[in-house]
């Protein structure tokens, strides 16, 4: 079956009987004779592969697990049920996803790393992998070793004259002919996980509530014959292959729960009161929407689709004008899009929260993959010049938190703000605390928001209320639709402190000063700082912002095994931001990590501190790994020694 | 809502802009009379504006009111409604901001069918810019842009609102001040959305259609004793009728449901708790 001889791997044992149910005997025909004797599996066996994967296990607490196929294969679904079982074992779980912009075809891939301990980001390496294609094994042979399973199924077209790579394990399990037994094909996916679950060393039990909550809404018998399903594919391992392959999921009884980035400032939104979302289908944002669906609702809310972002942000700026918490999210063309009302949201201080989920472009660009290339549209789109506020949660939990500080933020000086997030970031789910999402914390200031006894105090001698009214911290009093006294207009023209168009000069400077003083009162009051961590002592400074976090945090670790002491910052916001100048100057080098070609948040560095960074920059279309984060850092730091 | 609401009330204390003469005062000066006539006052009246001469209406008028970007009034009208179902919305605009830069918006409002009044003052010219072809032009109407016209129909609204599943459609003349005020408050009493297409001459560059050119050839549906508004044939007929123009409502839809109605929408959305809302702790128990 696999053809020309391995150096290493294993295979099933020729001599032992196939399940005559499993196998139609044609496809998947076993030759013992291209089977290297040295390297056979036999049950019971204390062979080259149980010792050498235990040695490696002991390298490694963590485990890289994926699933792959075409488009269509349900490769997430059934990628979202392992994580959620491992999740719910009290194991933490760190997510990524691997897709096309198609509905089927191709090849996507769900890849999960979990650990005891916490985990942020992915690594070079995969532990397990279910294979529905063989392309599947084709796309990760970098990262396959000699240690790794590739669990596939024989009977499966593609793998029918099927030969492993080199130095990899591939266990053929009957994965359609198993789920065929439980109840139909359809269950392939769950015999597969049946089968990592024996070759992990994970009970089986665990997959269950994950099984129900997936498949409980189609009835009892559905779930049932899921897990039937899935101890088939199990029983299939343990009862034909060696079943210690050196790889043992620890479980622990600690509580977690299991999100994404797009989960999480959904949640955010709803925790700080956002009531009306008006949105436009766009990937990788689409999940934010889809979230607050059916969810807003619950708390009073709506959530409603429109025809183009022109349309979606007009709504959203007509609901916060009604005295509504309002928001819409987007990705880079929608932003482009929206940037056309964007003026008018910030001229006329309403405050509006909007979520850019970036992927890559420019224009169409790479719809389904990573970039952080949308800072300076965020920063300076649109003509003119008005101030903004831009947000950039560093981990999914943050996504939770900077959502809701955009809201507080936004009505307290009436202004757009922007959370931004990024591909990786919106499609990874991450296991947390609950602790880390305490709704008993959130506090909702609604800022200058006035009712009808606090009018009179910001209205002139004709009774007409200012809603520009010059102060001393920019920030004028707000009057919702229905509050008496507090009739107004609000324009995109530039406007006086009733909200009349003039064009009358001071008017002007006093207005475009009041606005932007708006940013200096926030830069007192907020707290605009940088997370640090790794050795604060070190002349070796590496800035970050976005979701490169968990990747630089650990990629700390490889790096002081190998002798590196670095000092990281990692910035969440981007405007208003802290001043790193005493930082940058007390450093001997300075890298500045990001995923994109020219090096945006690097440009802001040198512009506010007036000296030149190194710049890290990753712009292929996927995410920063920790192990390959480090070599990079250290190849910098070399290079500049 | 208080009854002694006069419709000076909605009038702002800034004087119009307009060239004299400018059809818009009649179409505005109606929409004051119909929103204190049905009951409205300006502390619950929100009116939204587009870009054009139409869009200067929410400075003269006096109500909560947003000036917008050009052709996207439909959309922000939409939001406030949403958010505080107890708001009377009023959203104004012209040919251009309608149905040109805003055409999309019009279809989509249209058959969302959410609960406001959307008056186009249609002059079927683009007056602030200084004379050229509106959709609305005639094919042969001569401008700066289109030296021998436009050569292409004009777009018919009232159609494009009824292809749409409109639920109130109707056509005033800004000149015939009681029939529009009339037809205005039909439309603001229609629960879903009512689009009224006003005729409202631009006296400076639109030497076609004309006061005169209306006055003389718009026939008031009012006295057309056999036309039923509640007719679908009736009004695709009148509505699609090469050789008429019509004032008056030429649909209406009492069995549509509005968005309100068909979402359950009634709460007062800017109304929040100082915390997170009850209940918030489940959607973290959802992920577990």
């Amino acid at each position: 079956m696999f053809g020309e001889i391995h150096p290493i791997y294993a295979v099933l044992l020729d001599k032992l009987p196939l399940p005559e149910s499993a196998l139609d005997g044609q496809s998947v025909p076993r030759d013992s004779a291209t089977i290297p004797p040295f390297r056979r599996q036999t049950p019971g066996s204390e062979g080259f592969l149980h010792g050498r994967a235990q040695v490696f296990y002991h390298m490694h607490d963590d485990l890289n697990w994926a699933i792959g196929g075409e488009a269509g294969d349900g490769i997430d679904s059934t990628g979202k049920i392992f994580a959620q079982a491992l999740s719910r074992a009290g194991r933490h779980v760190f997510t990524s996803k691997d897709f096309a912009s198609r509905i089927r075809g191709g090849y996507t891939a769900y890849k999960i790393r979990t650990a005891v301990d916490p985990v942020q980001s992915v690594v070079d390496r995969l532990d397990v992998l279910v294979a529905l294609t063989e392309r599947t094994v084709d796309e990760n042979l970098d990262e396959l070793h000699d240690d790794s399973v590739v669990i596939f199924d024989g009977g499966r077209t593609e793998f029918e004259d099927y030969d492993p790579p080199q130095g990899i394990t591939g266990l053929d399990v009957p994965l359609t002919e198993l789920a065929k037994e439980a109840g139909g094909t359809i269950m392939r996916n769950v015999v597969a996980l049946g089968a990592v679950c024996a070759v992990t060393n994970f009970d089986i039990e665990n997959l269950d509530e994950s099984l129900q909550k997936r498949f409980g809404s189609k009835g009892e018998s559905i779930v049932e014959n899921n897990k039937k399903a899935a101890r088939l594919g199990a029983d299939f391992v343990e009862e034909n292959y060696d079943n210690d392959f050196g790889y043992d999921l620890e479980t622990t009884d600690n509580d977690y729960v299991l999100l994404n980035g797009d989960e999480a400032i959904g949640m955010g939104a709803i925790a700080a009161g956002c009531r009306f979302y008006a949105g436009y289908p766009i990937t990788p944002a689409t999940d934010v929407m889809t979230y607050l669906t059916g969810r807003i609702d619950q708390f009073g809310g709506h959530v409603i689709q429109a025809e183009d972002e022109l349309s979606a942000i007009n709504m959203a700026l007509g609901a916060a004008r009604a005295g509504a918490r309002s928001m819409t999210a987007t990705s880079g063309p929608g932003i482009d899009l929206m940037s056309e009302t964007f003026g008018l949201v910030a001229t006329s201080e309403t405050p509006l929260v909007i979520a850019n989920v970036m992927r890559s472009g420019p224009s169409t660009g790479m719809p389904t993959k990573q970039e952080q290339g949308d800072l300076n549209m965020m920063l300076y789109g649109g003509h003119g010049e008005i101030p903004r506020f831009v947000l950039a949660p560093t981990t999914v939990a943050e996504c939770f938190h900077k959502t809701v500080e955009a809201f507080n933020l936004a009505e307290k000086y009436q202004i757009p703000v922007y959370v931004t997030a990024d591909l990786s970031m919106a499609v990874t789910e991450q296991t947390f605390p609950h602790e880390e999402f305490d709704m008993d914390a959130v506090e909702i200031d609604r800022g200058k928001l006035v009712d009808e006894d606090e009018i009179s105090a910001w209205q002139n001698e004709k009774d007409q209320f200012k809603p520009h009214a010059v102060t001393a911290d920019g920030i004028s009093p707000r009057a919702k639709p229905g509050t008496e006294g507090g009739v107004h207009m609000s324009t995109g023209l530039e406007h006086d402190e009733l909200g009349r168009r003039t064009e009358d000069t001071d008017v002007r400077v006093e207005q475009v000063d009041k606005r932007y003083r708006k940013v200096e009162t926030a830069e007192e009051q907020e707290d605009f700082s940088a997370r640090e961590f790794g050795d604060p002592d070190s002349d070796n400074l590496v800035i970050t912002w976005g979701s490169n976090e968990g990747a630089l945090e650990e990629a700390l670790g490889f790096l002081e095994e190998d002798g590196y002491d670095v000092r990281v910052l990692s910035v969440p916001y981007i405007f208003p931001r802290p001043d790193l100048t005493e930082d940058v100057e007390a450093a001997e080098s300075v890298i500045v990590v990001e995923c994109n070609a020219t090096g945006q948040f690097a440009d802001l560095v040198e512009h506010d501190t007036l000296t030149r960074v190194d710049r890290l920059n990753k712009y292929n279309g996927v995410r920063f790994n920790a192990d390959e984060l480090a070599a990079d850092i250290k190849d910098h730091l070399e290079a500049q020694a | 809502m208080s009854s002694d609401v006069r419709f000076t009330d909605f009038k702002s204390d800034k004087q119009p802009t307009w060239c004299p003469g400018c059809g818009d005062f009649g179409t505005m000066n109606g929409m004051m009379k119909a929103l204190a006539e049905t009951g409205n006052s300006p502390d619950e009246t929100f009116v939204v504006a587009g870009i054009g001469c139409s869009g200067k209406i929410g400075t003269y008028m006096r109500s909560y009111a947003l000036h917008g970007v050009h052709g996207r009034a439909l959309p922000v009208g939409t939001g406030v409604k949403i958010a505080r179902p107890d708001i009377e919305v009023m959203v104004a605009g012209g040919d251009g901001d309608g149905y040109s830069i805003g055409a999309g918006h019009f279809i989509h409002a249209v058959r969302r069918n959410v609960d406001m009044t959307y008056v186009v003052m249609d002059n079927r010219i683009y007056g602030l810019t200084k004379g050229q072809a509106s959709p609305t032009s005639r094919s042969d109407f001569e401008t700066s842009t289109t030296p021998e016209g436009p050569k292409q129909p004009p777009v018919n609204p009232l159609a494009l609102a009824l292809a749409a599943g409109g639920s109130f459609i109707a056509q005033s003349f800004a000149s015939d001040a009681l029939r529009h005020q009339e037809i205005v408050q039909e439309a603001i009493e229609h629960d879903g959305f009512s689009i009224v297409n006003c005729f409202s001459p631009c006296v400076t560059f639109n030497d076609v259609d004309t006061y005169d050119y209306f006055r003389d050839s718009l026939v008031d549906l009012k006295e057309e004793d056999d036309y039923d508004r509640h007719n679908f044939e009736d009004a695709r007929n009148a509505i699609l009728d090469a050789n008429k123009e019509y004032m008056g409502v030429l649909w209406q839809d009492d069995d549509a449901q509005s968005y309100h109605e068909s979402h359950g929408l009634t709460e007062d959305m800017s109304e929040i708790p100082d915390g997170a809302p009850d209940g918030a702790m489940d959607l973290v128990r959802e992920f577990y």
